[in-house]
C-alpha cells in the first residue's frame, strides 16, 4: 500500500519537476545573457540620474498609467525616426526602474518629448487636453495643480533606487526633499541642487505658480526632462572599449 | 458553508483571519504614520478579514459535519468560485465597455482621479484576467482535479484560503489602481505588499493540487491536469521573477524593480507572454480537455496529441516573449530568436484547436442543438485563429506595422473573449448543473442568447480593432511625393473614432451577455432539485444556497 | 566580462537546439511509445464515464 501511495505520489511530483525544467530553461536561455550586456551596448559616461522633482513626477506618470496610451520607445524604423527624433538606445532607459517603453501609441511617443513644448503648453494640455488640442481623447488632469507635491520621504525613493543600481550619492540622498522644493522655485538658493544633479537642470516653476511645488510641477519637470538625460542617441555611435 | 468544515478547520480559519486582520492592522497604522496610500489598503485587508471573521463565527457553533461526507467531493469551494468569477466578469466587463466608450468620447467620466482613463484601464485588465478568468480557473480546476484523480480534497481548509485569499489579492490589485497604486508593469501591476501575499496564497494552491493528484487512484495523470498544474507552476516562477523589487519603505506603497531599462523590458514581456501561455492557454486548455469532451459525451480526438500539444506549448513558449520587441534597443539575436518560436508555436496551438474540433466530429449535431457546447467549440475555433494570427503578428516585419497600434488590442480581444471567456462561460454552463445538482441550466433559450451576443460582440469587437489598428500603421508610416510624412499623429487618431464607437458597441453586447448569464446562473442555483436529479442527492443540505 | 557575454550567448544558441530537439524527441517518444497507448485510452476514455465519488 505504502509502495503504491509513494509511487503514485513520486509520478506528480516528476510531472511538475519536468516542467518547471523545460518552461525555465527557455526564458533562462534567452534571459541570462541580458544581464551582462551592459559590455556590448553603447555606454554614457556623462548620462545624469532624475532629480527628486523629476522622479516624483515620474511616479506620477507610473500612477496616473500614462504608460498604457503612450510609448517611449523609438524604434529603428525610418517613419519614427522622423516623426519622433533619433531611436531610443539602450542606455537611455539604463535608470528606469522599472522601464516605461509602453506597448501602445493611443497617442504619440513621448521619448523624445522633453523641450518640445514649453512649460505653459504642458500645464494647460494636462488641465485639460482638449483645450489646447480640440481633437485629443486625452484625459483630463486638472486636480494636478491643486495636489500638493508629498516630498517629505523622497529620500527613501532615491535610497531604494541606489539598491537597485541607480549611482545616487549620500548628498542626494540626505537633500532629496530640499532639491525637489528647490527645483521648482527658481527664487530660492538652488546652487546646491546644481552642484549635485548638474549645469542642465532645469529650474524653474513648472506650472506657473511660484508658491508651492505641486504635482503639476513634477509631472511637467519629468516631461521636460524626457529625452533629455543623455545625448548618446544624438550623437555617433562611441567606438565601444 | 462553515457548517461544512470541522472544528478545528473553523479554528484554523479564525486563527488565519486574525493574523491577516492584525496585518491589515499594521499596515493601515504604517501607512497612516506616512500619509501614504498603504493605508487605504491596510483598512482593506482589515475590514475584509474581520468580514469574513464574522461570517465563520456566526456559523462557528454549527454542529460538525457528518464522515459520510468523505464519500463524496468537495464542491463548495468551487461552487462559491464559479459565482465570484461571474461576478468580476460583469465588473471588468463593465469597466472595459466604460474605458472603450472613454476612447471616443473622452469626457464620458468623473471629475475626479480615480475615473481618469489610465486608472480604469488596468482595472479592467486586472478585473477579467485575475477576476474573472483566475477564479475561473481555481474552481474549474478544483471541479477537475478531484473528479480526474477520483479523489477528495485533501481537506477542507485549503481550497476555502486559496480562493479567498486570491480574492483578497484581486480586491487590493484593483483597489489599489483606483487609489492610485501601481508598479506600472502591465498585468504585473499590484505592488509588493499583494504580491507577497500571492505567493502565498500560490504556494497553497501548489501544494493543495500536488495533494490531491497524490490521492488518485489511477496512477495516471489526466492530461488536464497538466495543463493545470503548468499553469500553477509556472505562473509561480514568473510572478516571483518579474515583481522583484525593492520597497522605497516598508510602511509604504511605492517599491522600484530589480531590473531597468533592456533588461526590465525583456524581463517583463518574458513574464508577460508567459502569462498569456500559462495564465490564458495552458489553464483554460486544461478547462477545454475535461469539459469539452465529457459535454460532448465522447473521449479526446487524439490523447497523444493532447501531450505533445503540452510539451510544444510548455517549451516554446517561454522563448516568444521578445517578438514585443521588435526594432527596439534588445539586441536583435533575441528579437530573432522570439519571432522563430512564436511561429514554430503555432504547431502545438493547433494541435490543440484541432484536437478539440475533431472530438467534435460525429457530434456536430449535439453542436447545433447544444449551445453550451458550441460556446466550446467557438473557442476552439477563435484559439486557433488567434494563435495564428499571433505567430503572424510576430513576424518582424509584420510587427513593424502592427505594434503600438489597435492590431495588438484586437489580437488580445480575439484571444480574450474568442477563446478565454467563451471557453469559460461554456463550461461554467457545463459545470453549473452539475455542481449543484440540477437537470439542466435554468434556461436554454438564455444560454442560445448568451452565445450570440458574445459571439456577434467579439466580432464585432475584432473587425473594429483589425479595422483601425491596420489604418494607423499604416497612416503612420505614408509618405508623401515630397518625402515626408503626410499625416500628423492626430490626423490618425481623428480617423479612429468611427471603429472606436464601434468596438464599444462591440463590448456592450458581450457586458450583455455575461449579464444574461449571471441571470441564468443565479435562477438555476436557486431552482429547487429537478426529479431525475443526479446522485446522492440526500447528502446536501436541504436549503442550499448559493455562495455569497 | 565581454567574454563572459559571448560565451552565454553561443551557449544559448548552440545548447538550445540541441535542448530543443532532445525535449521534442523524447515528447514524441513518450506520445507514440506503443506500451502507452491503452493507458492513454484508458484515461481518454474514464472521463466519460466517471461515477460521481471519490474512490476512498
Amino acid at each position: 500500500m505504502f509502495g503504491t501511495h509513494y509511487r503514485i505520489e513520486r509520478k506528480s511530483i516528476m510531472l511538475a519537476v519536468a516542467i518547471m525544467v523545460v518552461a525555465s530553461i527557455g526564458g533562462l536561455i534567452e534571459i541570462a545573457p541580458l544581464f551582462t550586456i551592459d559590455d556590448t551596448v553603447e555606454s554614457d559616461p556623462k548620462m545624469r540620474v532624475y532629480t527628486p522633482l523629476e522622479l516624483a513626477g515620474r511616479n506620477i506618470y507610473i500612477r496616473e498609467g500614462c504608460y498604457a496610451c503612450h510609448s517611449q520607445m523609438i524604434r529603428t524604423l525610418q517613419d519614427e525616426v522622423e516623426r519622433y527624433g533619433p531611436y531610443s538606445l539602450a542606455v537611455e532607459s539604463k535608470y528606469d526602474h522599472p522601464m516605461l517603453w509602453g506597448s501602445k501609441r493611443t497617442g504619440p511617443d513621448l521619448a523624445r518629448l522633453g523641450g518640445k513644448y514649453s512649460d505653459q503648453w504642458h500645464t494647460a494640455h494636462l488641465k485639460n487636453p482638449r483645450d489646447v488640442v480640440p481633437q485629443s481623447i486625452m484625459p483630463r488632469y486638472n486636480w494636478l495643480s491643486e495636489s500638493q507635491l508629498q516630498t517629505k520621504y523622497l529620500g527613501d525613493d532615491l535610497r531604494a533606487l541606489r539598491a537597485v543600481g541607480v549611482p545616487y550619492t549620500d548628498a542626494m540622498i540626505e537633500n532629496a526633499t530640499a532639491d525637489a522644493v528647490a527645483q521648482a522655485s527658481p527664487d530660492d538658493d538652488t546652487a546646491g541642487l546644481v552642484k549635485r544633479y548638474g549645469e542642465a537642470t532645469q529650474i524653474r516653476s513648472f506650472d506657473g505658480d511660484k508658491g508651492t511645488v505641486s504635482e503639476m510641477d513634477a509631472l511637467v519637470a519629468y516631461l521636460q526632462v524626457l529625452g533629455k538625460l543623455s545625448d548618446a542617441a544624438h550623437q555617433p555611435p562611441a567606438p565601444t572599449k | 458553508m462553515v457548517s461544512g468544515l470541522t472544528i478545528s478547520e473553523r479554528q484554523r480559519s479564525m486563527a488565519v483571519l486574525i493574523v491577516l486582520a492584525v496585518i491589515g492592522l499594521v499596515m493601515a497604522a504604517a501607512g497612516a504614520n506616512r500619509a501614504d496610500p498603504m493605508q487605504a489598503h491596510g483598512f482593506l485587508v482589515l475590514l475584509f478579514s474581520l468580514g469574513v471573521l464574522c461570517f465563520v463565527l456566526n456559523g462557528y457553533f454549527e454542529p460538525e459535519p457528518s464522515a459520510t461526507r468523505l464519500t463524496s467531493y468537495y464542491d463548495d469551494p468551487s461552487k462559491a468560485g464559479i459565482v465570484i468569477a461571474m461576478l468580476w466578469a460583469v465588473f471588468g466587463m463593465f469597466i472595459g465597455d466604460w474605458v472603450a466608450w472613454l476612447l471616443a468620447f473622452p469626457d464620458m467620466t468623473f471629475d475626479a482621479a480615480w475615473s481618469s482613463f489610465g486608472r480604469l484601464r488596468p482595472a479592467h485588465t486586472t478585473g477579467v484576467i485575475f477576476g474573472f478568468g483566475g477564479n475561473a480557473l481555481i474552481a474549474t480546476s478544483f471541479h477537475v482535479m478531484q473528479r480526474t484523480s477520483r479523489a477528495r480534497l485533501p481537506d477542507q481548509f485549503s481550497p476555502w484560503f486559496v480562493l479567498i485569499g486570491y480574492n483578497l489579492f484581486c480586491l487590493l490589485a484593483v483597489s489599489g489602481y483606483f487609489l492610485g497604486i501601481t508598479q506600472s508593469k502591465e498585468y504585473a501591476e499590484p505592488e509588493w505588499y499583494a504580491d507577497i501575499w500571492l505567493v502565498i496564497v500560490w504556494v497553497t494552491y501548489l501544494v493543495l493540487y500536488l495533494r490531491t493528484l497524490a490521492r488518485r487512484k489511477e496512477p495516471h495523470i489526466y492530461v488536464a491536469n497538466w495543463y493545470y498544474l503548468a499553469f500553477i507552476l509556472v505562473v509561480a516562477i514568473l510572478h516571483v521573477v518579474n515583481n522583484l523589487a525593492v520597497p522605497a519603505s516598508f510602511a509604504g506603497a511605492k517599491s522600484y524593480s530589480l531590473f531597468s531599462g533592456v533588461q526590465d523590458a525583456m524581463t517583463q514581456w518574458w513574464y508577460g507572454h508567459n502569462a498569456v501561455a500559462f495564465f490564458l492557454t495552458a489553464g483554460f486548455l486544461g478547462m477545454m480537455y475535461y469539459y469539452l469532451p465529457k459535454r460532448a459525451g465522447r473521449p479526446i480526438y487524439s490523447y497523444r496529441m493532447s501531450i505533445i500539444g503540452f510539451w510544444g506549448i510548455t517549451f516554446f513558449y517561454m522563448w516568444a516573449g521578445s517578438h514585443h520587441l521588435h526594432y527596439t534597443a534588445l539586441p536583435q539575436w533575441v528579437q530573432t530568436l522570439g519571432m522563430t518560436f512564436s511561429v514554430m508555436l503555432l504547431v502545438p496551438s493547433w494541435i490543440a484547436a484541432a484536437n478539440a474540433l475533431l472530438t467534435l466530429n460525429g457530434a456536430w449535431d449535439k453542436v447545433r442543438d447544444d449551445a453550451t457546447l458550441r460556446f466550446m467549440m467557438m473557442a476552439a475555433i477563435f484559439y486557433g485563429l488567434s494563435t495564428f494570427e499571433g505567430s503572424f503578428m510576430a513576424i518582424r516585419s509584420v510587427n513593424a506595422l502592427s505594434h503600438y497600434t489597435d492590431w495588438t488590442i484586437g489580437h488580445v480581444h480575439a484571444g480574450a473573449m474568442g477563446w478565454v471567456a467563451l471557453i469559460t462561460f461554456g463550461s461554467i454552463y457545463a459545470v453549473v448543473p452539475w455542481l449543484w445538482k440540477r437537470e439542466r441550466m435554468y434556461s436554454p433559450v438564455l444560454v442560445e442568447a448568451h452565445f450570440w451576443l458574445a459571439l456577434a460582440g467579439t466580432l464585432i469587437y475584432v473587425f473594429a480593432m483589425w479595422n483601425s489598428g491596420i489604418i494607423q500603421g499604416l497612416m503612420w508610416r505614408t509618405y508623401n511625393d515630397s518625402g515626408t510624412l503626410t499625416y500628423s499623429f492626430l490626423d490618425s487618431m481623428v480617423a479612429m473614432h468611427p471603429y472606436y464607437v464601434a468596438r464599444a458597441i462591440g463590448g456592450l453586447l458581450f457586458l450583455i451577455g455575461a449579464i444574461v448569464g449571471c441571470y441564468n446562473i443565479w435562477m438555476t442555483i436557486r431552482r429547487p432539485s429537478g426529479a431525475s436529479a443526479l446522485t446522492d442527492d440526500a447528502l446536501l443540505p436541504a436549503n442550499l444556497q448559493p455562495a455569497e | 566580462m565581454d567574454i563572459a557575454h559571448h560565451t552565454l550567448v553561443a551557449f544559448a544558441k548552440s545548447f538550445g537546439l540541441f535542448y530543443l530537439l532532445a525535449m521534442a524527441a523524447v515528447a514524441l517518444l513518450y506520445a507514440c511509445w506503443p506500451g502507452n497507448r491503452s493507458r492513454f485510452d484508458k484515461a481518454a476514455r474514464d472521463i466519460i464515464e466517471d461515477e460521481d465519488k471519490p474512490w476512498r
